[in-house]
């Protein structure tokens, strides 16, 4: 049965080593970062090209974000991903009470005129500002079931079975579609794109909106590095034969 | 009035739920408000005991056989249902898996904001909160609005602390009003038989590689560590998308968070998102060519060389020391 689904992606730096922050303490210094997407977000993106692989119908690829996010939906398209569509902001910080109103209302504009998604995928959390809760906001709000940090789904005759790990094993849930899944790393292996598939997307076209800002409550003072205990490392040795050194410190450690 | 969401396990709080606890008390303290707590799921009554040492004047019970199974916008709805009726001040739960995801569903119910994962909250209108970003690389420092303060506690943000002083905690059993729509989505506990692997979460030490280690094969030494110490293997993000290893053994952010005595980072450079997983072991071992590589400079150890000819030259060594053979003086170094 052909499906539509809808990728929810947030545009990230891509930190290395060590965070810097900007002088004002209100982002991260950007001027020697790429920008990438969450690990879990990837794997939404990818398992949404897998199922319209499997399933026929067609995916399409949001984000709410600056006009520079426009590469976050190539990436996506370049995958695979037939649509996109950016909520565009000015750059400033939209909270998840704000992030999760314009998508609804995005979802509802496209209902509107004729295009419902029978599933819509977020990661379980954004790499940066990890809220853990948009994608709960917007299967509130649309009246739909929510599963949360899913590493499997199974798609069979409008209904979705998931699966999902804890700390003791793995527990399952089955929903009907249309329904909200947010997905974790290791539900897949992300593909690579390939040349065409980015030259194909360079000249696909965007749908634009430009949602209005609210005030939804969590509003960012300042940022800040978390205070790094003095440390020392002590160095074992410079060259491989390092063996009666190290089950020195294995003994110490009462691991041998 | 702060009501504590307790996560339990047949009525024994979770070390996280102790956590949250304490936080509940600190606030309730400085608020001048009382402290209740709510259970939701089987044997919740159970929980009223180590509650006396919480400062908890009010235990919160759920009376609806449906909760037995875990559905989360149902246990949302108890939640935000008792809030409704009870008045809080502030709820706030664990950042666990569970607890998390609960407590967006009792936001996106209640129409209020939540803040994730705190480590500090300084109450006031508005309440100024300190949160965790990038898996607690980075801290965030912003105001919380809302009627009732909505708050998950960051694991291990504080030390669990059980007061003296015990209290008399009264149990208040609802009955809350849910619709068969609130267990759309119910989680159903599969039962794995026991792999008798070393879980990486639950191992004393931990081999991770890196790209360093080379390749898939390159992994049989740490392997071959592993078993001599009992321990187990991890890898780093980029390994698993190497397809090395898989998913289920990455240490880190979109990962498992390990908590160790001694982490072994083979190869590994130490970005912040592989760091975030392995903060809470007690020691790090780093083994890299590169002595100017991120993880040297966060390690207690560091040996600078070649992982194979590392771990080849230790894992000689240890079966050496177990099989009882003293290292002969004759043996001189070879590298």
């Amino acid at each position: 049965m052909p499906m539509n689904v809808l990728v929810c992606v947030k545009r990230v730096p891509a930190t290395a080593g060590q965070i810097t922050l900007t002088p004002d303490a209100q982002e991260i210094d950007t001027r020697y970062l790429g920008f990438t997407i969450s690990p879990h977000e990837e794997c939404a993106v990818e398992e949404a090209v897998r199922m319209i692989e499997t399933h026929g119908g067609s995916s399409t690829v949001l984000t709410l974000g600056p006009e520079a996010a426009v590469d976050q939906l190539r990436d996506a398209m370049a995958l695979g991903i037939e649509r996109a569509i950016l909520l565009e902001t000015d750059g400033r910080d939209w909270d998840p009470v704000a992030t999760a109103a314009a998508i609804v209302e995005a979802i509802e504009a496209g209902r509107a005129a004729g295009r419902s998604y029978d599933l819509v995928m977020f990661g379980n959390e954004s790499a940066d500002s990890a809220g853990y809760q948009v994608g709960v906001r917007v299967a509130g709000a649309l009246d739909l079931p929510c599963v949360t940090g899913i590493k499997a789904i199974e798609i069979d005759q409008g209904r979705a079975t998931v699966r999902r790990q804890t700390e003791s094993g793995w527990e399952t849930a089955e929903v009907s579609l249309p329904a909200v899944l947010t997905v974790k790393e290791g539900l897949n292996l992300p593909r690579y794109p390939s040349l065409p598939g980015r030259l194909k997307a360079k000249k696909k076209e965007i749908e634009r909106i430009t949602p209005q800002w609210q005030d939804g409550g969590l509003e960012k003072i300042r940022l800040k590095l978390p205070e790094q205990a003095e440390h020392k490392v002590e160095i074992l040795g410079k060259s491989g034969d390092v063996g009666a050194e190290l089950v020195e410190v294995f003994q110490r450690l009462r691991l041998l | 009035m702060v009501l504590a969401v307790i996560e339990h396990v047949d009525g024994a709080p979770t070390m996280l739920s102790l956590e949250v606890l304490t936080m509940a008390a600190r606030l309730a303290r400085n608020m001048g408000v009382p402290l209740d707590a709510v259970a939701i799921g089987p044997k919740g009554a159970a929980a009223r005991g180590i509650l006396t040492s919480y400062q908890v004047g009010k235990l919160h019970l759920a009376d609806d056989r449906r909760l037995a199974e875990y559905a989360p916008a149902a246990w949302a709805h108890t939640i935000a249902e008792l809030a409704d009726r009870v008045n809080p001040k502030v709820v706030i739960g664990t950042a666990s898996d569970r607890g998390g995801e609960v407590m967006a569903h009792v936001a996106a119910r209640m129409t209020l904001p939540l803040a994730a994962n705190c480590t500090e909250i300084v109450p006031g209108d508005p309440f100024i909160v300190t949160r965790q970003r990038w898996g607690g690389s980075l801290l965030e420092e912003a105001h919380l609005k809302g009627a009732v303060k909505l708050l998950t506690l960051a694991p291990h943000a504080l030390t669990a602390e059980a007061s003296p002083n015990r209290t008399e905690v009264a149990t208040q059993t609802f009955a809350p009003v849910l619709d068969d729509k609130d267990f759309r989505v119910r989680l159903i506990p599969q039962v794995e038989a026991d792999s008798g692997k070393i879980s990486l979460a639950q191992a004393r030490v931990v081999i991770g590689g890196g790209r360093g280690v080379g390749s898939t094969e390159g992994f049989a030494t740490l392997e071959e560590l592993a078993d001599l110490l009992g321990g187990a293997v991890g890898c780093s993000r980029v390994v698993t998308s190497l397809g090395w290893r898989p998913h289920s053994d990455q240490v880190g952010q979109t990962g498992t968070r390990i908590a160790p005595e001694l982490y072994i980072a083979c190869g590994i450079s130490g970005a912040i998102q592989h760091m975030v997983g392995c903060r809470a072991a007690k020691h790090i071992l780093a083994i890299n060519t590169d002595p100017a590589a991120p993880i040297v400079a966060q390690a207690d150890y560091a040996v600078i060389g070649d992982v194979q000819k590392v771990l080849s030259a230790v894992n000689a060594e240890i079966r050496r020391a177990k099989s009882g053979h003293k290292r002969m003086a004759t043996e001189a170094p070879t590298a």
